[in-house]
């Protein structure tokens, strides 16, 4: 983020005024306030409320489910919807499967992303800017536009229907993560690269020593967005897998709603528990979330 | 001379996993979908070239130029009410509150939740008989609706299900950008006498306009992909789990979910190519007609 000087605007009730227009002033500022808060409560319950009542549907038994007008809290809880969801389909499964494609996508990225920004961003040579134009060129390029042919590609090698064409493309890097890295790297001083160099170090020795531990609230925020993007994935999955014993918890959702009639109760209640690891992460490294995200946009 | 090419060579190198994936899973499949939407191709045996037969079968296709309407609807409304919405809420969050951090949380928090459970939720929600919705609508006395079921209301339905999902992220991205405003501009207009509005409209809106642009942009682009909500509410309204994409009548036939069903329902790979590309082409043609057009428009660095 951009270094700003410490410059404090000076706030309406602050100003050196006497006499009742200062108090006015002041009360509308508190009440300005107060009705900013209440605002912004309101907005805040919209966004939450949905998962509330996800929270609380699956607590509910079958037949709570179908009351209407629907109770806010289920009484009692019905806490066995837990272990009865897991069990209606192999969701530990689907869970591992998930974790697979995902933390094999994260190498990945891993993998690829750093290197190709470490040469957009301090390596000087020919074709540098070409090729870091033909890369940001692709960052718009839809999934859609692709799939046809990757689908026919990836079966010409055998492997629909395995986790190789969710895996494979991470190792290719991804445009968006390479342009963040770079203009991550490019914050880190000149000085240390050059300083490095005089003592001899090749680049991959500066690659490795010096750019990437000073880069790791970067790496982090790339890696987490991988994370969560190959978590929720949807339409690869549905596209690439096949047999329902490599589904991903995506598409292994839909089960609940393939017999008979959906399962409310224990669709919420697998809802819960797909959600909840993405919920953890996102609660210990929201910083980087957040920087990672303002970073996309106010950086571009 | 050797030391030149060498550090080519290194260039080169420390891009090549990135070179190889870009070859391999960009260029080559865009190259081979141009080639295929001039032919006959189900996937099995070798593509049969037909010239424009594909394109031609499109634009004579009524549903094509459907789900263009339904795609052009999202865009339309999700766009400008992305950015609107968007703004609005990170505005009263950029002030000087305390807990702007557990709101911003929050209203962050329904982007890291999968499509997939998101759709659930608010189909569930949006249950004609059993939903949250209608019992809070008929608890007001407002007219309930059947949402989802209905294809007058399926699409004002799913956008606000889209949105609640997508927002977050525009919030964020304007709420950083409004904090980089420089509070010293603010102040400046504000000793000028100018009113909240115009300092708003003079000021934070042209500081913003970077970030108002990238938000369009990527919303725009998003609204022309989206998928998945499309995909999961049509293939809940089936019956026992079937698939009827676009459901209900065609309401939610989407370009992308069209584009899904010629390749992987009908195995019609020579025609969902030349719809691949026609969207590469309008995504494309908008990025640069919308970077063209913000130079007008952004401003970027200092005033």
């Amino acid at each position: 983020m951009a270094q700003r000087i410490e410059m404090k605007p000076v706030a309406h009730g602050a100003l050196p005024y006497t006499g009742p227009r200062a108090r006015k002033s002041q009360v509308g500022t508190r009440l300005r306030a107060g009705g900013r808060h209440v605002l912004l409560v309101i907005i805040s319950l919209v966004f939450v409320a949905p998962l509330l009542w996800m929270l609380s549907s699956s607590l509910k038994t079958n037949t709570d489910i179908f009351i209407f007008p629907p109770h806010l809290l289920p009484t009692p809880p019905m806490w066995a919807n837990y272990p009865n969801a897991l069990n209606y389909i192999p969701f530990w499964h689907y869970t591992w499967n998930t974790l697979i494609i995902t933390v094999a996508s994260v190498a990945g990225t891993l993998f690829a992303c750093p290197a190709a920004a470490y040469a957009f961003a301090r390596l000087h040579w020919r074709g540098r800017n070409f090729f870091f134009a033909l890369s940001l060129s692709t960052i718009m390029l839809p999934f859609l536009a692709t799939m046809v042919p990757l689908f026919v590609i990836f079966r010409q090698l055998n492997v629909i229907d395995t986790f190789w064409p969710l895996i494979l493309p991470a190792f290719g890097g991804n445009p968006l993560y390479i342009f963040l890295l770079r203009q991550f790297f490019l914050g880190i001083p000149r000085e240390l690269s050059e300083a490095a160099h005089i003592d001899g170090a090749s680049e991959f020795t500066i690659f490795r020593r010096i750019i990437l531990p000073l880069s790791k609230p970067a790496l982090a925020t790339v890696s987490l967005f991988t994370f969560l993007a190959n978590w929720k994935d949807f339409l690869a999955p549905l596209i690439f897998l096949q047999s329902s014993d490599l589904y991903t918890l995506s598409l292994g959702l839909q089960q609940y709603q393939s017999l008979h009639q959906t399962a409310w109760g224990y669709l919420m209640a697998a809802s819960v528990v797909f959600v909840l690891p993405v919920a953890i992460v996102f609660f210990a490294a929201q910083r980087f979330f957040i920087q990672g995200i303002a970073l996309t946009g106010v950086k571009a | 001379m050797a030391k030149v090419l060498r550090r080519e060579g290194l260039g080169l190198l420390f891009i090549s996993p990135w070179l190889v994936g870009f070859l391999a899973f960009g260029l080559y499949p865009m190259l081979a979908s141009l080639y295929y939407s001039f032919t006959r191709y189900s996937g099995f045996g070798a593509p049969v070239v037909t010239g424009l037969t594909n394109y031609s079968l499109i634009i004579h296709d009524p549903v094509f130029w459907t789900s263009i309407w339904n795609t052009l609807y999202f865009v339309g409304l999700g766009v400008p009410l992305s950015i609107v919405l968007g703004l609005a809420i990170a505005l009263p969050m950029n002030a000087k509150v305390r807990g702007v951090a557990l709101y911003r949380t929050l209203i962050y928090l329904p982007t890291i939740v999968p499509t997939v459970v998101g759709a659930l939720v608010w189909l569930w929600i949006f249950n004609p008989d059993y939903g949250l919705l209608n019992s809070i609508l008929s608890g007001l006395h407002l007219p309930t609706g059947s949402w989802l079921a209905s294809p007058d209301q399926s699409k004002p339905a799913l956008l606000m299900m889209v949105l609640w999902g997508t927002l977050g992220n525009v919030v964020v991205i304007m709420l950083a950008g409004l904090q980089d405003v420089s509070p010293t501009l603010i102040e400046a207009a504000q000793l000028d006498g100018a009113s909240a509005f115009r300092r708003f409209w003079h000021v934070v809106l042209p500081a913003l306009s970077p970030v108002i642009f990238y938000n369009i942009i990527t919303s725009l682009v998003f609204f022309l992909q989206f998928f998945d909500q499309a995909y999961i509410v049509s293939s809940s309204a089936g019956a026992g789990g079937n698939v009827d994409l676009g459901a209900p009548v065609q309401s939610t036939m989407f370009y992308s979910i069209y584009l899904y069903q010629q390749a992987f329902q009908f195995q019609h790979f020579g025609r969902a190519s030349a719809m691949s590309w026609l969207l590469l082409l309008v995504t494309a043609l908008v990025t640069v007609a919308f970077f063209r057009g913000s130079r007008r428009f952004v401003n970027y660095g200092g005033i």
